[in-house]
């Protein structure tokens, strides 16, 4: 058992990982924003409903949602899960997007009055207030806990294992059932690596923001 | 005729009455001061005047246009809404302006959603949109210069000073040309020293027959600048006057009491 070979097995569940992290972002940020809208609706029946759906996905582990997901449509149902994959995702995309509401809610919020007061006095439509006045601000405010957020969502992709998807740890889980222990360690490079990237991109976007103060 | 008027206006939040009925009208290049202690409801009565509180009840014209009518339950379109809206103006006092854009994009922003839209209705052709709003630029670029602020036209509001922020927040606010511009206490976030750039801006408009309506703590600005002094207290407009009136002979106990205090101060 070569390094090389074990580097390519646990490259190979490393693109699990990968495909779990990108289609969950792209998954849980629009569906965040449509529940923060939920969550900020005057219209308190809704209201109610975004609060119990982000609480009952904040209050119960990820784990338990994953297994959920896959086993609820085929027991309740009758038409089972056909792929684990689409299982996971599914789970990682509602659970995070409740996550990502929050954030988005906590930068939407802290906007001042006056910003929107502003827009109004100055004719301004509440949309163009929105995207014109107020969103480039939350942008720049949600940056740093969007990063937290975001670093976590890597490192609990490995949890898919649960419903055995063939990802990095698992992979690494492999050799240590035949007695080899040092794969499972070298895993943590993988996650280091990729989110020391992921750092350095956070880290360019609030420069790139850091034109203004405010 | 007059250029505002404000008839009967009522306004209360939860239980408590903060407008108890306000009637006054101005004519057009007048400008009026409104004082009174913290919690008399100045600043309540330039907001519903500027439509940012929805009064119970009463009515309020601007320029002939009737912008708000607690006896009119018709539900206004966008377009009127934004018609009444651009009737007045607000300089506030904490400025509010937008962070992220420049001195000259802060003045030019509202201006040009507004030309945008309209040439977007009237199906013109893109070179005419495009002259119309280079046309834009040339008139905030000027009234920035008339504020005294040509020299930054490319800086944001956080390297600015307070006062400067608030002449930007002047320009800002002309650009619309409303009918009645209104200011909300505008020097009060403001250091002592620097209060006078930003007075001497609303002075230079008053001398070009702006009308204004002015919330003020600044007292002896309010005696030199203003045709006419508005004192009100406890959600009444308890005198008015010219400013020889009000502040050399008041007539009112409370104004009177008022007076002293703050000359105290």
């Amino acid at each position: 058992m070569s390094f090389m070979q074990v580097t390519t097995d646990l490259f190979t569940g490393f693109y699990e990982n990968l495909i779990i992290f990108f289609v969950t972002l792209l998954g849980a940020i629009p569906l965040g924003l449509l529940i923060t809208f939920g969550s900020m609706s005057r219209f308190r029946p809704i209201q109610w409903l975004t609060k119990t759906f982000i609480w009952v996905i904040r209050g119960t582990p990820l784990m338990l949602q994953l297994f959920v997901v896959l086993y609820i449509p085929g027991l309740l149902f009758g038409v089972p899960m056909r792929s684990r994959m689409t299982a996971a995702l599914v789970a990682f995309i509602i659970n995070y997007s409740a996550y990502f509401s929050e954030i988005f809610r906590g930068g939407i919020e802290s906007i001042s009055k006056g910003q929107y007061e502003a827009g109004q006095v100055l004719g301004m439509t509440k949309t163009q207030v929105f995207f014109k006045v107020v969103l480039l601000q939350v942008v720049k405010r949600i940056v740093p806990p969007m990063g937290n957020e975001i670093i976590t969502l890597v490192k609990d992709t490995s949890l898919a294992r649960v419903i055995a998807i063939a990802e990095l740890i698992m992979a690494a889980e492999r050799y240590a059932g035949k007695g080899y222990i040092w794969p499972l360690f070298y895993t943590g490079v993988f996650f280091l690596v990729f989110n020391g990237l992921l750092t350095l991109l956070f880290g360019f976007i609030e420069k790139k923001l850091d034109f203004y103060k405010g | 005729m007059p250029v505002l008027e404000v008839l009967n206006i009522h306004k209360q939040f939860g239980k408590t009455e903060v407008l108890k009925g306000i009637d006054f009208q101005m004519d057009e290049g007048q400008v009026v001061s409104v004082i009174g202690s913290s919690g008399s409801g100045k600043t309540t009565l330039l907001r519903c005047i500027t439509g940012l509180e929805t009064a119970d009840c009463g009515k309020i014209t601007v320029g002939g246009r009737t912008t708000f009518d607690s006896t009119d339950n018709r539900k206004l379109t966008k377009a009127e809404k934004r018609e009444n809206q651009l009737c007045t103006g607000l300089v506030f006092q904490s400025f509010n302006l937008f962070p992220q854009y420049t001195v000259l994009r802060n003045v030019t922003l509202a201006k040009e959603l507004l030309v945008k839209e309209e040439c977007k209705q009237q199906k013109c052709p893109r070179n005419e949109m495009k002259a119309r709003i280079s046309e834009i630029e040339e008139t905030a670029k000027q009234i920035i210069d008339s504020v005294g602020l040509s020299d930054k036209l490319a800086n944001y509001p956080c390297e600015l000073s307070g006062g400067q922020q608030q002449r930007v927040a002047i320009a800002r606010a002309l650009m619309l040309s409303p009918k009645v511009l209104c200011f909300d206490e505008p020097t009060s976030a403001l250091d002592p020293e620097i209060t006078g750039e930003v007075l001497s801006v609303i002075r230079k408009l008053a001398d070009e027959g702006r009308t204004m309506l002015i919330v003020t703590h600044e007292m002896g600005f309010a005696h030199e600048v203003s045709n006419e002094v508005v004192f009100m207290s406890d959600g009444v407009i308890a005198e008015r006057g010219t400013p020889d009136e009000v502040f050399d002979h008041p007539k009112n106990a409370r104004l009177q009491e008022f007076l002293s205090a703050t000359l105290r101060a």
